[in-house]
């Protein structure tokens, strides 16, 4: 196979920091390659000096279908075909699919729009993939594999040769992701080489020929993925080994909590029924759209179930806005930290706080600052928030971390019953491992957590019971310790 | 829909209304609000907005007919002069906001003040009253006979406003600029990160509202008869109407020609039809804001409702 892209010596420094310390990598032409590396490893950066946006130091070197690069900027490197996907898929909504796509062609110039071209090369490169949208459609009015699939036909309308995708599958369902992967397959054989960044390592074997693994800015090395497995690669990735074992169910589970019994909400899932008991992990699965989602809001208060009952602690409550079921002792993670979770531009601290204001004020209403400096100092404490000052905006934090604080608010309401919805989306290992930690304390402490996931080893090793949801039903309800991976797969996608 | 179910109702109501005076004379009368209307329709698309329009028009109207009375012009020297100053005081707010980094709505609103401020200064709030004989007559192309006295022709107002629209409507839907307006109200950083000049499309947009003001000056001017600098300030708000009910969206990247067009009609035929049938037009005022209020959230409801169809996977 000819080589496309061939890096070596390349290091890159931002001020005292040694992002990337003396990295080769070596790409073929239809190759199918996945990075893997935790937060701070150094992949963003790697990605960023292939597609010329950063300059690696001076040593390194840099050579593109045999022609060696010196300097590489965005311009040379697009020429090259090196086309990158961020995860926020750089679409413009407002625009139609033809638009997107086509956008290659539209840069600069002042010259008239030629609509039916664009129609046409838009419909031509779907067609390539296999793939029809209406090309008039606004971008905005597809879902989020759509959205993805558009950014993918717009690289490949720009003549990529290489195409990097971040984090592709965060947001799809199985299917999707199926799909996507399939897609992959496509690619290479049309000899386009593809590399994937990602944290799911699962996905990351199936998908992969080759993966490379950084760590703190160095190249661990790059393995065939038929010779590693999930385990290996962890221990790669942070040099540390995480076992995960099937918990023993406890043998006095607490009293149950929460109790639901045939609960149902128009369009969404009927006849749940199920119990939440105190010091006890409850993992819930299920493809996307078969109601979890919308189980766990309605638990949460925000959209009340049309029938069935909820009770707590033996008393059947009616939860009709999220602010009683917050008053009643039940917290709500939410999915989407990033917009649902956390005010990106406040600080740690007020993101801490928020819970917990009226707590924190004094006679008067206003919020004593040292109250407040203690609380945000025991909660940084007890969750391990890397933090160096917790006025610092929130947005500038990893994604553990990110995590930790939307925990530590919601901890702060000493909840009775917690509901964690994808709690390690977009978390590194280590610090997966470290809120999975933080989920053994909870439940040791008498919390009842509802965990819901889309990855069955997590919910699998991570939870005492597990719940399994289809199309809207309780399809299945076991304990840990009687379940496996094979049979939830199979409960999940049957 | 609703444009010609109140045509109708106000038809009825009132013989004057459908009349091609009537008619006309909206046309004439709410050229220069649709002109500026085009103006602000492309800098919100482009994610930005400006409410300085009214005080570039008083300042492009005040120096453009001083200089045509004082030097003498043709209709082209004051066209091109009004669409100068238009142009360069567009120029300076894009400066401000692409360099100094601070939101449009803080410069504009600065700028109107400095621009009005100055203006009142340097003239001491005087009107002028005699134009140059040319322009006082105006134009009037393509005379036609209607009905038993009058004959109608488009006018300098009528044909401003329909060029104007023409051209806006090329440059949005058909330049490769005009997308690359869109594409930069729709998404900024995606649109810099495809390399896109935002500085120089920026400063495009703005100076083609200061353009539009600058044009939608004269046709105010020769309407009244007069320059008065201290009228136009104040009547940002109706452009706005026409804007936002034509549905152009605050937040950038939506908005179009025909709803513009749309939204300037309804806004003529609401504050038309309350003259008409003799309701105070002390009421305006409140009609209009209650139209907007009610177009606006229409269309945010409906907008939630497809959001939690697509939402729900």
């Amino acid at each position: 196979m000819a080589t496309f892209l061939e890096m070596s010596g390349i290091s890159k420094r931002f001020g005292g920091v040694h992002a990337l310390r003396d990295v080769d990598l070596t790409l073929e032409v239809g190759e199918v390659h996945c990075l893997v590396g935790e937060n701070g490893s150094g992949k963003s950066t790697l990605i960023k000096i292939i597609s010329g946006v950063e300059a690696a130091e001076p040593g390194g070197r840099i050579a593109i279908s045999g022609k060696e690069y010196p300097k590489l900027n965005p311009v040379y490197s697009t020429h090259c075909g090196i086309q990158v996907i961020y995860q926020d898929l750089s679409l413009f909504p407002n625009l139609t699919v033809a638009e997107n796509i086509a956008m290659a062609h539209h840069l600069g110039g002042l010259h008239s729009v030629n609509w039916t071209s664009m129609r046409a090369t838009a419909k031509a490169t779907m067609a390539k993939i296999g793939v029809e949208f209406d090309p008039d459609a606004k971008v905005s009015e597809l879902s989020i594999a759509g959205r993805q699939l558009v950014a993918i036909c717009r690289a490949l309308a720009a003549d990529a040769k290489l195409l990097i995708m971040d984090e592709p599958t965060a947001s799809l369902t199985r299917h999707e992701v199926n799909a996507l992967i399939a897609l992959v397959s496509e690619l290479k054989r049309a000899g386009i080489c593809v590399v994937f960044v990602s944290h799911r390592l699962d996905e990351v074997l199936e998908i992969a020929e080759r993966v490379t693994v950084l760590r703190d800015g160095a190249k661990v090395g790059t393995f065939a993925a038929d010779t590693i497995d999930g385990g290996k690669l962890s221990h790669l990735m942070t040099g540390k080994s995480f076992e995960y074992q099937i918990q023993a169910p406890e043998l006095a589970a607490g009293p149950v909590v929460l109790e639901v019994k045939s609960l149902g909400r128009e369009g969404e899932y009927e006849d749940v029924s199920l119990q939440l008991r105190a010091g006890e992990v409850v993992g819930l699965t299920g493809l996307l759209g078969s109601g979890r989602t919308e189980l766990a809001l309605s638990l949460f208060g925000m959209k009340p179930p049309d029938r069935g009952t909820i009770a707590l602690d033996g008393r059947p409550i009616a939860l009709r806005t999220n602010a009683e079921a917050i008053d009643r002792g039940i917290a709500y993670v939410s999915e989407d930290r990033l917009t649902l979770g956390l005010i990106l531009n406040q600080s740690v601290t007020a993101n801490v706080t928020l819970t917990v204001l009226d707590r924190l004020a004094g006679a008067l209403g206003l919020i004593a600052a040292r109250a407040r400096q203690t609380h945000v100092a025991r909660w940084v404490a007890e969750l391990g928030i890397k933090v160096s000052n917790p006025a610092n905006p929130v947005k500038t934090l990893s994604g553990g971390n990110q995590q930790r604080v939307v925990l530590a608010k919601w901890m702060a309401t000493n909840p009775r019953v917690l509901i964690l919805d994808s709690p390690t989306v977009g978390v590194d290992i280590s610090a997966k491992d470290g809120i999975y930690e933080i989920i053994r304390r909870l439940a040791r402490e008498g919390v009842a957590v509802l965990m819901i996931s889309d990855e069955i080893p997590e919910v699998l090793y991570h939870s005492h019971r597990v719940l399994v949801m289809r199309e809207g039903r309780l399809t299945t309800d076991v304990a840990a310790a009687a379940a496996s991976e094979d049979a939830l797969r199979q409960a999940v996608n049957a | 829909m609703v444009i010609l179910g109140l045509c109708a109702s106000l038809g009825f109501a009132n013989a004057q209304f459908l009349t091609m005076q009537n008619l006309f004379d909206l046309l004439t009368s709410y050229a220069f609000v649709g002109i500026l209307a085009l103006g602000l329709l492309v800098v919100l698309i482009a994610g930005g907005i400006d409410i300085s329009f009214t005080a570039t028009a008083s300042v492009a109207q005040y120096v453009t007919l001083s200089l045509a009375n004082a030097y003498g012009a043709n209709w082209i020297g004051v066209f091109a002069i009004a669409i100068g100053i238009g142009g360069a005081l567009g120029a300076l707010n894009a400066i401000f906001i692409q360099k100094l980094r601070i939101p449009s709505i803080i410069v504009s609103v600065a700028t109107l003040n400095i621009f009005y401020g100055l203006l009142i200064f340097f003239t001491g709030g005087k009107y002028i009253y005699s134009l140059p004989d040319w322009f006082a007559t105006g134009i009037f192309w393509f005379e036609f006979e209607w009905g038993k006295d009058s004959s109608y022709g488009v006018n300098l107002q009528i044909l401003a406003l329909a060029l104007t629209f023409l051209v806006t409507w090329l440059l949005l839907n058909r330049t490769n600029i005009g997308r690359q307006i869109y594409a930069m109200g729709g998404n900024t950083d995606a649109a810099q990160r495809l390399g896109f000049h935002i500085f120089g499309l920026n400063i495009l947009v703005y100076c083609y509202m200061g353009v539009m003001a600058g044009i939608a000056s004269l046709t105010q001017a020769q309407l009244a008869q007069s320059v008065a600098p201290t009228v136009l300030v104040g009547k940002e708000l109706d452009v706005v109407a026409a804007v936002v009910l034509g549905g152009a969206s605050l937040m950038g990247g939506v908005g179009t020609v025909f709803g513009t067009f749309l939204g300037l009609t309804l806004l003529a035929i609401l504050q038309n039809g309350i003259i008409l049938l003799g309701i105070s037009s002390y009421w305006s005022p409140f009609f209009v804001g209650l139209v907007i209020l009610i177009s606006v959230s229409a269309t945010a409801w409906s907008q939630r409702e497809r959001r939690s169809q697509s939402a729900s996977r």
